[in-house]
């Protein structure tokens, strides 16, 4: 078996023991028959309505972060890059927040509003975020980008807080929103990030090859016959589109961005043509996994999923930014 | 016509770096690109290759427009070799050189062809990194990195090749292989190649034809020796230099002449330097010479402090002539780079030394004749080739700046004084009876200074072609008879 397919065989057989292991393990543990077995109804019911959506939107949102995280890396050659450093999550809350705050809703989006004003935030403060970085430094080093990310983020951040402030009556359920979690939303909310993931994923993986030639540098890329100013383009929406979903339905959750896609090149190489596959079977893994350990692990209180991540992630970004300065690559 | 560069000018701002620049290339040709830092060497190669916007005027590649062209399909047409740089990701070489292929990719699902693998491993061979295949490209040496890279651009197999100071933080070794294998690409497969070169020297060498950039416009191009010229590098680089041609091929070479504040301290070579050791004959100068001659040691061009006539014994046969006399300046203390020897049967105090006084000039004559081995060099077919003894050997030191052309001239005047002094010594070839031109065996060195008065010729009515002729006339003459006196005969 070739080094690829084990990798895909690795990727997967995690991905369908976390989903097990997500349905099955709570206050009450469900044993895996039920998923056929329909006799014990209270135990379907939890099942089906309360734990199967919860795990698979932590699946989707775990994919579509850890995706756009190894687009977004792959695209600005910096290994530190995901939606979250780069602020886009914080963009994507703004635009939720929006929706929320004023009770916005576009008569043919209905329900898609509010990933829309998402997707739309995340976009606008990525372009944004990049622009600032490159007019610094037209090298776009490793720490200008991320800088750039933290001025933006920490901007964004306070215009959140003060429309949490404005709000005051749902003020604890949007701050348990920010920190990010996948809890008590639903079939409803799988279904509305469901095509968003799809699209935004197809339109990263038609950019497998381009993202390989961009790892050399966008000059280099143009010579090698990519139409660099396009597929960017092209990039950059679908990282948003995935971001801005993933944050619509489940607020900020860090660093999966940047853990899943690191340790998948550890693992298998940085050829984007599998990275971004694999990305997305382990991100969906280590976000059901982590929303496990949310809900179980100071059971019966639940922990944000965003704090669990935030707990792994920021030592993983220490360790690639430790690595980065001491191979001097940048 | 491969490549048309017509009258393009551009940039990075408003006002253009490349001005009105205007170049053919046919196919197969290497073309080099030189010019002073920011005389918009890169910046053209940038404009041709589509990173930089021209202002105006036309690249055609293959007879088509530039514009014409979709991004890939440009990119099956030109492949562009890059500037080493550092990466954040690893990938393998297989990979990297496979990216070569992404011009004829298409479609959403992988089209990966037999046509491509083949091409991919063709160019690995080619530059020889097959063996690194799945190593990660940054483990990789500096040189071999630059190897993956030119495999990636021939893997494009696009008709033009652009490189950008390719051998830049390689070392001499990588340089050679990385231009060698670019030069050899050229010719089997008729790639048409255009580069930037910051070394003169380098791109005289590997190119077919150099375009001299000065202040983005282009101020020569042409056959290399029609470029590297000592006008030509001086207006350009406003750099003092001197040509010379390669040792090997028909190419011209660059010397920088530096500038020095420290003034060379003066000095004379007198008669006073000249001493007869036990076996040799020594003259040990102060400061180097620059020197011409015909010795057993460092002969041809160089500059040298010690100068060794070394006197053998006539029953001196040994087959490494070279390394049994190597060992001998060796054990004599001499440094061998500083030394140039000659070797004659004739004892050391059979040496003549003279000075010679001239207006302009003064020279130091050192001669050792042994003429058992006589020859008239007109008759000199006639002989049977088997071993002789006896040696001419003239030395000539000239406190003077002496040019090229006057130091063939000096050869040549004391060459015929020499013969002229066999002549009115009678001395006679004893084979064919006739009078000799000189020995089998002779050797000559003129060295001079290089200080104090210039002197550019050295024929036989100029004043130092005087002093030399009549210098080694004299002490040949001399030399003849104390050598004469020597063996009691009279050869």
């Amino acid at each position: 078996m070739s080094k690829t397919a084990i990798a895909y065989a690795v990727s997967i057989a995690t991905f369908l023991v976390t989903v097990w292991l997500g349905v099955s393990i709570g206050t009450v543990k469900i044993p895996i028959e039920t998923l056929w077995n329909q006799s014990d109804e209270t135990a379907s019911n939890i099942l089906w309505q309360i734990r199967m959506p919860r795990v698979l939107l932590a699946g989707i949102v775990g994919a579509s972060l850890a995706i756009s995280g190894a687009a977004f890396q792959g695209l600005l050659k910096n290994p530190l890059a995901d939606p979250y450093t780069l602020g886009v999550s914080s963009g994507a809350s703004v635009g939720a927040v929006i929706t929320l705050f004023f009770g916005i809703s576009i008569p043919f989006l209905g329900p898609f509003t509010l990933p829309v004003f998402s997707m739309v935030g995340a976009a606008v403060t990525m372009f944004l975020v990049i622009g600032f970085a490159r007019m610094v430094d037209r090298s776009m080093k490793m720490e200008t980008i991320i800088l750039t990310g933290i001025i933006f983020g920490s901007f964004l951040g306070s215009v959140l807080s003060l429309m949490i402030a404005l709000t005051q009556e749902e003020l604890r359920q949007i701050v348990g929103w920010l920190l990010g979690s996948v809890s008590m939303r639903g079939w409803k909310y799988v279904t509305m990030v469901l095509p968003f993931f799809i699209i935004g994923s197809f339109m990263l993986w038609l950019n497998r090859r381009e993202l390989n030639a961009l790892l050399f540098g966008e000059e280099r890329a143009h010579h090698l016959g990519v139409n660099v100013k396009q597929r960017k383009l092209m990039i950059l929406l679908g990282g948003s589109v995935l971001t801005g979903s993933a944050v619509a339905v489940s607020g900020t959750i860090g660093f999966v961005g940047l853990v899943v896609p690191h340790m998948t090149r550890m693992l298998w190489g940085s050829d984007h043509r599998h990275v971004l596959p694999l990305s997305l079977f382990n991100g969906a893994s280590l976000l059901i996994i982590c929303d496990l350990v949310a809900r179980t692990v100071i059971s019966p209180a639940e922990l944000p999923v965003g704090v669990i991540t935030a707990f792994i992630g920021a030592p993983v970004f220490a360790y690639i930014f430790y690595k980065q300065r001491r191979k001097g690559a940048m | 016509m491969m490549l048309k560069v017509d009258n393009i000018s551009g940039g990075y701002g408003k006002e253009p770096i490349v001005k009105n620049v205007t170049f053919n290339v046919e196919k197969g040709e290497v073309l080099g690109i030189l010019g002073p830092n920011g005389s918009g060497k890169s910046t053209l190669l940038k404009i041709i290759s589509g990173i930089l916007p021209k202002q105006s005027g036309k690249v055609m590649i293959a007879g088509k427009p530039s514009s014409a062209y979709t991004q890939k399909q440009f990119a099956q047409q030109v492949a562009v070799l890059p500037q080493l740089h550092a990466h954040a990701f690893s990938h393998t070489v297989k990979d990297t050189v496979a990216l070569g292929r992404y011009p004829y990719q298409s479609g959403i699902f992988s089209s990966w062809s037999e046509f491509d693998e083949q091409a991919v491993q063709e160019a690995m061979e080619f530059t020889g990194v097959t063996r690194y295949e799945n190593k990660a490209i940054e483990l990789l040496s500096g040189g071999e990195q630059q190897r993956v890279f030119v495999a990636q651009a021939l893997a494009q197999q696009a008709p033009i090749l652009l490189l950008d100071e390719p051998t830049n933080h390689l070392d001499i070794a990588h340089q050679q292989q990385l231009l060698d294998t670019i030069r050899n690409q050229a010719r089997h497969k008729g790639i048409t190649v255009i580069s930037v070169f910051h070394d003169i020297n380098l791109a005289a060498l590997y190119c077919d034809r150099l375009l001299l950039l000065k202040d983005g416009e282009v101020a020569t191009i042409g056959a290399p020796q029609d470029v590297v010229l000592e006008q030509e590098i001086h207006e350009v680089y406003n750099a003092r230099i001197k040509t010379q041609p390669h040792p090997e091929l028909p190419k011209p070479q660059m010397t920088m002449l530096p500038n020095l504040q420290e003034k060379a301290a003066q000095f004379h070579v007198t008669k006073a330097d000249v001493t007869i050791q036990q076996d040799h004959v020594l003259l040990q100068s102060s400061q180097p010479l620059k020197t011409i001659s015909s010795a057993v040691h460092n002969a041809g061009l160089g500059w040298y402090r010690t100068f060794v006539n070394r006197g053998v014994n006539a029953d001196y046969m040994i087959e490494d002539v070279q390394r049994e006399n190597t060992d001998y300046l060796r054990s004599h203390g001499y440094h061998l780079t500083d030394t140039v020897a000659m070797m004659t049967a004739v004892s050391p105090e059979h040496v003549e030394v003279e000075e010679y006084e001239g207006e302009l000039c003064s020279i130091v004559v050192v001669v050792t004749a042994g003429v058992g081995n006589a020859v008239d060099v007109s008759k000199s077919w006639q002989r049977e080739d088997i071993p002789y003894f006896g040696t001419i050997n003239t030395w000539v030191f000239i406190n003077g700046i002496v040019s090229e052309e006057a130091f063939v001239q000096a050869l040549i005047t004391a060459t015929e004084a020499k013969t002229k002094a066999l002549q009115d010594e009678q001395v006679k070839d004893p084979e064919s009876g006739t009078i000799a031109t000189g020995t089998s065996t002779d050797s000559l060195l003129i060295a001079s200074t290089q200080q104090g008065t210039s002197l550019p010729y050295a024929g036989p009515i100029t004043q130092l072609g005087k002093l030399i002729g009549k210098g080694v006339y004299d002490c040949t003459v001399r030399a003849i008879h104390s050598y004469r006196r020597a063996v009691g005969g009279t050869q």
